[in-house]
């Protein structure tokens, strides 16, 4: 009983960090129709940049944060701009190799910039664990825990209530009659893919620090991302929280009392298990546009 | 729509056909053999990847090892030139990287691969081509037992490693251990080595718990391992993710005595990224750094100590950074024997090799099934600890 606790809360910090990545690459692949295998370089991006910004610049932890969540929404944009703006209208699977092209530079440059050798993050939690009866976790995956909830619930306000988010749902769903009515889509499509490089760079920012970083780190996090678009449904914000949150505790549990040496798979007979059952994912609406 | 895409796609394809075909051709075409030419060494260690820490502190000994053989004239009067591939870590990987050294860069022998996966992906082109490698890290049991003759290994295999450590387990005291290990040739045969040691001496052994070699999150095992109640928990993987085992024990308050084998510890670098956390684990390794005199050939071990940290390179590295050394430096012996540098005559001459490395004396005998032996040395085992945020010899041979 006290390790099924343990699971859980185990769970539900690595489902937190899963959520973040997971609603970053479903704007951009479930809402902008884009297949961003590149999703994890961002990830690794934010890491670098708070390595960078801590170890190097000197700056506080909460800055060097900012820093890298700034640094991943500015890469997005220009990522967008430069690379993906020509090719609309283009195949999915143009954009698709492009994106692969991106993936493999961007670790590659992180490679040459940084060596392969893993770094490890400075923080200023403590580092013995809270401890609350038979269940123990650390301050920093508290820490890490509510910035990722805090961060989910920003993008879902910015995207529901505000002015911007309305164009992006708009532009998503008709980009023809979105700029018929007066929405500058070129702005809004950029937009959307800095914000959603923006949530990779910070689930990395806020990863680093548990755990190493190292220039192929963000392969993992890309396939995780991917897993909880597939289980939440494309484009769909709540889908991709609960999502994450299923594949992290079902990761856990499945290492915990199946065998850890499968941990991985337990995420992935998940998503076939609902691929075959729910193929449009486990929270899609009946009808789902765009 | 999809059919002008389509061909698009394929004309690309084409093309680039072409153009590696026409690589292929120009890096094929034999050059002129030279007699001053340098001897070429081939190199595969994970230079990126997960576990890249130690495949580049190994590259950095490999390189301190040719510029002294070079500085003393070479091999054969010509210098030696490393031809240093990264396999990424992966298995995958270090197979196509020991198929370009031989086949376009013609090594006549090699050095690799680091990781036992690696290394066992690799053993297949020795043979294809002909070609010998040193082994200096992998410990499998099944790299010298697969009946490949034409490796040859410098680093303990586990078994070797569980019998340096027997002599200790009365005067440590492990009642009852775990095993958390990487899911590799190298994790699971390092888990039934240690396994059927600590069994013959009626040690209980609890859970064996396996993880990712790129898994970054171990609650999971680590919550299963708090439950068995044992007091000592065997550790094998890199030094990354020793790193990350020992903090996240740290945060789940799991109070065992830590040993880790294979001789990837690091410990110096544990103590800068785990910190408190690292504190009082044992580490069985095959490089004391902190002791060179202790070595068996201590000027030898002082020299390579004084050379590295000349170089700037960081001093947790050395403990891996030995094997390198002592890799190329045997293959430099063997091409002195041969005295050709002709694959064959460098395979014969390595059983010939007698010279003491910075972990000690390195030798061949002859394992796995007759006719067909590889080369396996007796290398030096040590334990050490931390303690005080320092390296030092551990407790129970200090207290007895």
């Amino acid at each position: 009983m006290e390790a099924l606790l343990q699971h859980l809360v185990n769970g539900l910090v690595l489902g937190g960090i899963y959520a973040l990545l997971g609603i970053g690459l479903t704007l951009i692949f479930g809402l902008m129709n884009v297949v961003n295998f590149a999703h994890g370089e961002f990830y690794t991006l934010g890491a670098y940049a708070t390595f960078a910004a801590l170890a190097l610049g000197g700056v506080p932890f909460l800055v060097a944060l900012g820093a890298a969540i700034a640094g991943g929404v500015l890469a997005g944009a220009l990522t967008e701009r430069v690379l993906l703006r020509p090719l609309r209208g283009e195949s999915i699977d143009t954009v698709m190799l492009v994106m692969i092209g991106l993936w493999i530079a961007m670790q590659n440059g992180e490679l040459l910039a940084w060596g392969g050798v893993a770094k490890s993050i400075p923080h200023p939690f403590p580092t013995a664990p809270l401890v609350l009866g038979p269940l123990s976790v650390a301050p920093l995956r508290l820490f890490v825990l509510g910035a990722a909830l805090a961060l989910i619930a920003g993008a879902h306000l910015l995207i529901q209530r505000t002015r911007l988010g309305r164009a992006m749902r708009a532009t998503f769903q008709d980009p023809d009659t979105a700029a018929l009515m007066g929405v500058r889509i070129h702005h809004v499509r950029t937009a959307t893919f800095a914000l959603g490089s923006g949530l990779a760079a910070a689930a990395g920012a806020l990863l680093g620090p548990i755990f190493l970083v190292y220039p192929s780190m963000g392969d993992l996090a890309s396939l995780k991302a991917f897993s909880v678009v597939i289980l939440g449904g494309l484009g769909n914000i709540w889908g991709a929280t609960l999502g994450g949150v299923i594949l992290g505790v079902a990761e856990e549990l499945g290492a915990g009392y199946v065998s850890s040496g499968y941990r991985d798979a337990v995420g992935f007979v998940i998503i076939i298990l609902v691929l075959l059952f729910r193929p449009s994912g486990l929270f899609a609406r009946a009808e789902r546009i765009g | 729509m999809a059919k002008p895409q389509l061909s698009r796609i394929t004309a690309v394809l084409d093309v680039l056909a072409v153009l590696a075909a026409a690589v292929l051709a120009a890096v094929a075409l034999p050059g002129p053999a030279h007699a001053q030419a340098p001897v070429k060494v081939g190199v595969i260690q994970p230079l990126s990847g997960p576990v890249a820490a130690s495949g580049n502190y190994v590259r950095m000994g490999a390189e301190i090892a040719r510029d002294w053989i070079n500085g003393r004239g070479g091999v054969l009067g010509r210098k030696i030139d490393l031809v240093i591939e990264d396999n990424k870590s992966d298995p995958k990987e270090a197979a196509s990287a020991a198929e370009k050294l031989i086949v376009r860069d013609r090594v006549p022998a090699i050095m690799g691969a680091w990781g036992s996966s690696m290394t066992l992906a690799a053993m297949p082109k020795l043979e294809e081509y002909g070609v010998p490698m040193v082994v200096e890290t992998s410990s499998a049991a099944s790299i010298t037992r697969r009946g490949n003759p034409w490796v040859f290994r410098i680093s303990p295999p586990s078994e070797m490693e569980a019998l340096g450590l027997e002599k200790y387990l009365d005067r440590i005291g492990i009642k009852k251990a775990d095993f958390l290990a990487v899911n590799t040739d190298w994790g699971r045969g390092a888990t039934s080595a240690f396994g059927e040691i600590l069994k013959k001496k009626g040690v209980g052994v609890g859970v064996t718990e396996f993880m990712d070699q790129a898994a970054t999150d171990m609650s999971a095992q680590l919550t299963k391992i708090k439950g068995t109640g044992a007091d000592t928990l065997f550790l094998t993987t890199s030094v990354e993710q020793i790193t990350l085992v020992l903090k996240q024990a740290q945060e789940q308050r799991l109070h065992r005595r830590i040993i880790t084998t294979g001789g990837s510890s690091s410990p110096n670098q544990l103590i800068k990224q785990a910190g408190a956390a690292a504190e009082g684990t044992y580490h069985i390794l095959f490089f004391m750094p902190w002791f060179p005199e202790a070595m068996p050939d201590g000027k030898l071990a002082r020299a390579f100590v004084d050379e590295w940290s000349r170089r700037g390179h960081p001093f947790e590295g050395l403990t891996e950074g030995f094997r390198g050394h002592d890799g190329v430096a045997t293959i430099a012996e063997a091409i002195r024997i041969a005295g050709k540098d002709e694959p064959k005559a460098i395979r014969d001459a390595l059983w010939k090799v007698s010279i003491t490395g910075v972990n000690g004396p390195i030798k061949f005998e002859k394992d796995g099934p007759p006719g067909k032996e590889s080369g396996q040395s007796r290398p030096s085992i040590f334990v050490v600890q931390i303690r005080g945020g320092k390296v030092a010899l551990p407790d129970f041979l200090a207290r007895k």
